[in-house]
């Protein structure tokens, strides 16, 4: 529940107990003894617990979480520039100027 | 106080204040004393004078060793009063059996740095005790040097003013944490130990008015912000995102449990200009380091604090850490 | 696209996506029948929510409870007072987590004994034992283990590793406990002393971590027996705010559901080798009293009867304290770890009760109520 970090695989042990994990830039090795034989592989990503690694992290549910908040943000995107254009419809300033701008 | 002296005393944040305060400065109190400012400003402002004892473990380390770090930091603290770097005394404390070789690569790295500064060594020490008594090797440092650039001071700060620091935080703490020994880390990540003489004879040369100037030691950006919100009674309003950390500082911070303003450095300054001196003090630290950044304005806020501002609308006090730092588990 | 490592950070951590998800908050918040309070059982969620400033983004009638999840916290004074009686062994080296080092016991705290002259070691992952092992022969390595599932699995390593190297200088103290009994204990507690249905908790942010090692499968029964939606979810803030959106849904459509938040490393049955290696080394105690909380059934671990020879409670019972010790009369880390107190109810803290100066645990350990509220909880 604690302090558990994502990082990637850079290397594996021969016999499979130790592997060295990168976390941006920084190298450290972890033990592989909670996992079973050939389930850690060079390029996955895992989740680190004092010196072990815990669990991979599932990448394709890791990505569709991170599409799920790129859908959020367009939603309110799109909210806050309707609400943007009218509000700026209903300014008073503004239109006094379009008013100006048309005559000139 | 408590009963006995802990780690956490030598922190250089909480306990070790209170240790300076309610043993030290009660009994040797004075008005120079008092100011507690990087280095003591004597002779009627003409001479700034300060001392320090070196005792990082491991010696060498990526960037650097003992020797680089203990003129680099008497040094600094002289510059951080808008001084000049002249003598320096050198006094070392030497466990016995410990390596001929190494003592000479130390002293040569000490060597190194007092030509950057411009400053020689005219006194010393040398002492040998049995083994165990030290570990491996300590180092005391005092050095003397000539105002430059009058007052600089943690009380001249006001609303309105610019805080900027001049390069990345946190490279030496964390350098020192992957170095050490029981905690295998294996990166590229230096210590910033540098002499920054240069770079506040720059800050000088271009005429802007240097208010407040510290480097970030023990401690780190957390306690200088602070120690210059007490002393000028100011809030200093952080803007999170813009602390430049470089991204492997980020990753043993992320793997220790560690804030990058609360770690060590020994080569990076937090700076206080007046607002309309901020585009001309930025350009000028550019000039030595692309990652040096503004991150603060001083307020009124909520008077003696740190607040942190962060992206998405939140804030909190940023305080002076406490404690041993220990990584963070469960 | 593929996932980089920069990922995994950068965008759950996002400013705009927790601004985002604070404003659906918002909205979906106006349609409760009643404000509704989220126990986040876990410390290292309460660490976040602190950290990030997340109450002040939620509307008045989303409101958290902190948990006892944090192992330092609930440990009581008289396990606290066997580590430091343990560390001032003479021919003992105690080697625990961080934290541990600071809590406050009877006669100080680990760090205390350290200062004394007591050989503590603390250390980043169990298996830095071996390596001090080797190099004290002569020494008695004493493992002080702490923390939930997740961190269980990693002492049984240690424990097999020791057994398979045949290491004759290493034993273990465990203070292992487990997450949903205390869950269990908090809304309806088997202690006749407690009024537990005066609690408020409508929901659970559950430990994700712990899951990851034991599955969501550990959550079935809250929604199922208890009435009470769980969310587990991660630890960074826009994971926080996806669980906090989750559950406030979850009442405004009145679902009562277990849902994972935390996909990318949490499923339903966890890492059944982890829980293999739990199974063979340790078994349930049927009683471990939780600071503040009393005796909570079935909650704690101790090493299974085989391997007694390799158990320090066994070992040094002789000098280890049995006697409940009560905490200091003006502390309230139980009721806080109960959720019915906030640490600034406390009348000692931030004066009398400081980091510097902890009276109780929860103030101690990073992971603590205390901690976090002291530390970032003076919101402006």
């Amino acid at each position: 529940m604690c302090l558990s970090i994502p990082s990637k695989v850079v290397k594996v042990s021969d016999d499979k107990t130790m592997c060295t994990v990168d976390t941006m830039g920084v190298q450290r090795d972890a033990n592989l003894m909670m996992m079973d034989d050939d389930d850690v592989k060079i390029g996955d990503y895992v989740l680190l617990h004092i010196g072990f690694v815990m669990n991979k992290i599932d990448e394709d549910e890791a990505l569709s979480s991170i599409e799920t908040y790129k859908e959020i943000l367009e939603v309110m995107d799109e909210e806050d520039r309707k609400r943007a254009i009218l509000e700026d419809d209903e300014c008073k300033a503004r239109s006094q100027q379009y008013v100006e701008e048309i005559k000139s | 106080m408590t009963k006995t002296i802990t780690i956490a005393h030598g922190n250089g944040g909480e306990e070790n204040n209170e240790l300076i305060k309610k043993i030290f400065y009660k009994n040797f109190e004075n008005d120079i004393l008092a100011k507690s400012e990087d280095a003591a400003v004597i002779e009627d402002g003409k001479l700034a004078f300060t001392t320090d004892s070196f005792t990082v473990s491991p010696l060498f380390f990526p960037g650097g060793d003992i020797g680089k770090l203990a003129v680099c930091g008497t040094c600094n603290d002289l510059a951080m009063m808008g001084a000049k770097p002249k003598y320096m005394t050198c006094s070392v404390i030497i466990e016995e059996g410990f390596s001929t070789r190494e003592l000479e690569k130390i002293v040569k790295s000490m060597k190194t740095e007092l030509e950057i500064n411009g400053a020689i060594v005219v006194s010393g020490d040398t002492k040998v005790v049995p083994k165990g008594a030290v570990d491996k090797l300590f180092i005391n440092t005092t050095g003397i040097g000539t105002i430059e650039h009058k007052g600089i001071t943690a009380s001249g700060l006001k609303e309105g003013m610019s805080i900027l620091v001049s390069r990345d935080v946190g490279a030496h703490g964390a350098t020192i944490f992957a170095a050490r020994e029981g905690i295998e880390l294996a990166s590229s990540l230096q210590t910033d130990c540098a002499s920054l003489y240069p770079q506040v004879r720059a800050l000088m040369d271009s005429g802007i008015n240097i208010v407040a100037l510290r480097d970030a030691t023990r401690g780190g950006v957390s306690a200088v912000l602070n120690e210059w919100a007490k002393t000028s009674d100011v809030c200093v309003e952080v803007r999170e995102e813009s602390i430049p950390v470089q991204e492997e500082v980020r990753g043993i911070c992320e793997m220790l449990g560690f804030e990058a303003v609360d770690l060590a450095n020994e080569g990076t300054f937090v700076l206080c200009v007046n607002k309309e001196d901020e585009p001309k003090a930025l350009e000028v630290l550019q000039q030595t380091h692309t990652t040096s950044a503004v991150i603060a304005t001083v307020s009124q806020q909520h008077k003696g604090r740190v607040i942190l501002n962060s992206s998405w609308g939140t804030k909190r006090f940023l305080d002076l850490p406490t404690g041993e730092l220990l990584p963070r588990i469960c | 696209m593929g996932l980089e490592l920069k990922n995994l950070y950068d965008d759950f951590r996002d400013g705009d996506t927790i601004k985002a998800y604070a404003k659906i908050i918002a909205e979906d918040a106006k349609k409760l029948k009643k404000p509704i309070s989220i126990m986040e059982v876990c410390g290292g969620h309460t660490h976040t929510i602190m950290k990030f400033g997340l109450p002040q983004l939620l509307p008045a009638n989303v409101n958290f409870i902190h948990g006892p999840g944090c192992p330092v916290c609930i440990m009581p004074k008289e396990r606290i007072d066997h580590a430091y009686v343990l560390a001032m062994q003479a021919d003992v080296i105690l080697v625990t987590l961080g934290d541990m080092i600071k809590v406050p016991g009877s006669n100080g705290s680990l760090q205390d004994a350290r200062a004394k002259g007591a050989d503590v070691r603390f250390v980043y992952s169990p298996m830095e034992c071996i390596k001090i092992a080797e190099e004290n022969p002569e020494k008695k390595v004493i493992f002080f283990a702490i923390g939930f599932e997740t961190t269980t699995p990693m002492t049984a390593v240690l424990v097999d590793q020791v057994i398979k190297l045949n290491i004759p200088n290493i034993f273990f103290h465990i203070n292992h406990v487990t997450v949903p009994e205390v869950m269990v204990e908090l809304i309806d507690s088997r202690d006749v002393h407690v009024d537990s249905y005066n609690n408020q908790i409508d929901a659970f942010l559950g430990p994700s971590h712990v899951s990851v090692i034991s599955g969501s499968k550990i959550y079935d029964k809250f929604p199922r027996d208890y009435g009470r939606p769980v969310v587990v979810t991660g630890f960074e803030p826009v994971d926080a705010m996806q669980g906090i959106s989750m559950i406030v849904k979850q009442f405004v459509e009145e679902r009562c559901e277990l849902e994972v938040q935390y996909k990318r490393v949490v499923n339903h049955d966890g890492n059944l080798k982890a829980q293999a290696l739990i199974e063979q080394y340790f078994e349930k105690m049927s009683l471990f009293r939780w600071r503040g909380l009393g005796n909570v059934p079935d909650s704690g671990l101790k090493l299974r009867e085989a391997y007694k020879a390799y158990d320090a409670e066994v070992l040094y019972k002789d000098v280890l304290p049995i006697a409940e010790i009560e905490d200091h009369k003006l502390c309230i880390c139980g009721d806080i770890l109960r959720g019915m107190a906030k640490p600034q109810e406390c009348t000692i803290f931030g004066t009398a009760c400081k980091p510097t100066t902890p009276i109780g645990s929860c103030m101690v350990s990073s992971e603590g109520a205390c901690a976090a509220y002291y530390k970032y909880g003076n919101l402006i």
